[in-house]
């Protein structure tokens, strides 16, 4: 399979990021996608120290590092005055970390979201606060280890697309870097749209989830394959649509290759298969329910 | 023409007369009314460009922050609590060199929750690096806010301007509003670059080392300083076109004076009437009216008070621990003077409680007859 692709690297080579890094290598593919065009906000995350520091830059496009809770308010201020200056024809794209929204920059994007400000949202879901070090966030899944949640997170993720769901924005897509055609497909049709669109990534973190870094591809091949982390699409925030049919592997082959599932017995990992088939079903019964 | 209008259409006014393209803000007691006269203006086609209604003041700032990188000129404006939710965006806002301008109009900020003016909720924003003017009617805030486009344009720094709540932001005044030809000579169209070139791509706000940080930030002090004469120039100019100007600072019979009541924002007027009595009545009163609070005017404090013998202060606000802030400030501004005027402080009026003429003629009677300073301020309230 060949990948389409500019020749040119919005992102260039000397990021700071750590080997492996998931988050790095996702960017990397997004801003291929949106090219020369594009004007990114980057918040405090792993995102700005992959960014490199000045007078260095790896980003090719103009960038602006905004503060944590305002990636949304700032790229629609971007966005309006883009309108203001008749330059639509530029794409406004924020890159936020989990925490950044799950968390802490919630209340402002689901603000955004429901004015439907024109810009790209692509969530880099490490699955912690990996920037600080590796601290339990609320897209940490239940069980998994961090500096914060050193016996296992208790409390179960966030079901985040739901809440995006819920605002009725045009687009809102998952996506994983270890499919990176259907990840740049979901970037290409994003820019296709305007209003607000959405895009869930899981970007790895070989150092917080305690594995090799050569696995941060196959770590989310794994989570897509086992259903864990299904590939889909919601437009409109009604029609759901599945762009990739997961193979529906033991969900135990995703979690024995990561480190921050090592203290996990038998039961744990039987509920964690219950509540992986559980979610399915039910992203199942609303794709049913569109078609 | 004169126009009957409270400070608040007073201040949107001006924001329409500025020609803003971009207005981002959130609705919040007293401030509320300058957004929905926005928002009618905006639905009349009187202002034109993009309103966001935002939903906290937190986002409001980040919005006109963005915007204002990407070129366009911005307005927003809050009180109280809203603020005090800026406050890490205002940082941002003037770290980032964008010329936003925003009204505050003074409440106080809880806890206890309470409604009345106060100017406790701007003054404690001293270091964010914004400059701070205070109005003391909304004849001054209409002028004000077209003045601060100029200036903030000009030296790249975001400009507050401050009116007192219920009494300038509601109180209905005779308003002189200036022609849009008139302001347009004085505030010619934006040309403020866009920081965001897709041709010539650059990082915003990237990170950087401890001297570049500390080189930055005195690059920013020194652009600030460099505010001083061109806030005079600007000053200058308005008149020459509109008719009306106003300094840093403005002084009432302070030649001959033996005491000196220095005042800011509304209650000024009301100073005004008190120490003409005190003239009537013999006393060597006069008026300091404080309008620049940052970049302060310490070279015209110090002139305006250098023989002086008693200056009492009087603050609609309270820094705990310490005394009124505009005292602190005055205090730290006399200092290099050889010889020192007695300065007392008097807190009165906070959260909007009456003062006033007879409190403020005791005032300044009070410091007339002091011998010596006092370390901490006097409270002046209603008995």
């Amino acid at each position: 399979m060949v990948i389409e692709q500019t020749e040119k690297e919005y992102m260039r080579s000397g990021h700071m990021g750590c080997p492996g890094c998931g988050v790095a290598s996702t960017m990397r593919l997004v801003l291929k996608v949106l090219g020369e065009k594009t004007i990114v906000v980057i918040i405090p995350s792993c995102a700005a120290v992959i960014s490199a520091a000045y007078p260095n830059s790896v980003m090719d496009v103009p960038s602006f590092h905004s503060a944590l809770e305002i990636a949304a308010p700032t790229a629609a201020g971007i966005a309006n005055a883009l309108k203001i200056r008749g330059e639509e024809d530029t794409t406004v794209l924020a890159f936020a970390g989990d925490g950044g929204t799950f968390d802490i920059g919630l209340q402002s994007l689901s603000a955004a979201a429901a004015r439907n400000d024109n810009f790209i949202y692509v969530c880099l879901d490490n699955e912690a606060y990996m920037n600080t070090g590796i601290q339990s966030s609320s897209a940490t899944p239940e069980n998994a280890w961090t500096m914060t949640t050193p016996a296992g997170r208790q409390g179960r993720k966030k079901q985040f697309m739901q809440i995006i769901a819920a605002h009725r924005i045009p687009y809102a897509a998952t996506a994983a870097m270890g499919y990176p055609l259907d990840l740049m497909e979901k970037v290409k049709k994003a820019k296709s749209i305007k209003g607000t669109k959405f895009i869930h990534t899981l970007a790895p973190c070989p150092t917080g989830w305690k594995m090799p870094e050569d696995l941060t591809a196959r770590s989310t091949m794994l989570a897509v394959e086992t259903k864990l982390f299904p590939l889909y699409e919601i437009i409109d925030g009604t029609q759901y649509r599945i762009t990739h049919e997961s193979q529906g592997l033991p969900v135990e082959e995703y979690l024995k290759i990561q480190g921050r599932y090592r203290q996990l017995n038998e039961e744990q990992i039987r509920k964690m298969q219950r509540e992986v088939d559980e979610n399915w079903e039910q992203l199942e019964g609303k794709i049913k329910v569109c078609m | 023409m004169k126009e009957l209008l409270t400070g608040n259409y007073a201040v949107a006014e001006a924001v329409r007369l500025a020609r803003v393209q971009l207005v981002a803000a959130y609705p919040i007691t007293p401030q509320t009314p300058i957004y929905e006269k926005l928002s009618e203006m905006e639905m009349e086609g009187k202002l034109k460009g993009i309103m966001m209604r935002m939903e906290s003041e937190h986002s409001a700032m980040a919005a006109v922050v963005a915007a204002s990188l990407t070129g366009v000129r911005t307005f927003t404006a809050t009180a109280s609590q809203g603020i005090a939710l800026m406050h890490e965006m205002l940082h941002f806002a003037s770290g980032n060199r964008v010329p936003v301008v925003m009204c505050n109009v003074n409440r106080v900020i809880a806890i206890p929750w309470a409604f009345g003016s106060d100017q406790s909720d701007s003054l404690s924003q001293r270091d964010t690096g914004w400059l701070q003017f205070y109005c003391e009617d909304a004849q001054e805030a209409c002028d004000t806010v077209i003045q601060a486009y100029r200036i903030a344009e000009q030296i790249l720094l975001p400009i507050m301007v401050c009116i007192d709540g219920f009494f300038t932001s509601h109180f209905l005044e005779p308003i002189e509003i200036p022609d849009q030809a008139s302001v347009d000579a004085f505030l010619p169209s934006f040309s403020l670059p866009t920081r965001f070139d897709i041709h010539n791509p650059a990082y915003i706000a990237n990170v950087i080392n401890a001297d570049q940080y500390m080189q930055y930030r005195q690059r920013t002090f020194e652009d600030m300083e460099k505010a001083r004469p061109v806030i005079k120039e600007v000053d200058r100019e308005y008149r020459e076109i509109i008719g009306r100007g106003y300094d840093m600072i403005e002084t009432v019979n302070t030649d001959d004076a033996e005491i000196v009541l220095v005042t800011s924002g509304a209650m000024t007027s009301t100073a005004r009437m008190a120490i003409q009595s005190l003239r009537d009545k013999g006393y060597k009163a006069g008026l300091l009216k404080m309008k620049a609070f940052r970049p302060f005017p310490t070279q015209e404090v110090q002139e305006a008070l250098k023989d002086v013998p008693r200056v009492a202060v009087l603050d609609r606000n309270i820094s705990i621990g310490k005394e009124g802030i505009w005292c602190q400030e005055l205090k730290a501004a006399l200092y290099p003077l050889e010889r020192r005027p007695l300065v007392t402080g008097y807190i009165a009026g906070i959260c909007g409680s009456d003062v006033s003429p007879e409190m403020i003629e005791n005032m300044v009677t009070d410091a007339l007859n002091r011998k010596e300073s006092v370390e901490l301020p006097v409270w002046v309230r209603r008995s």
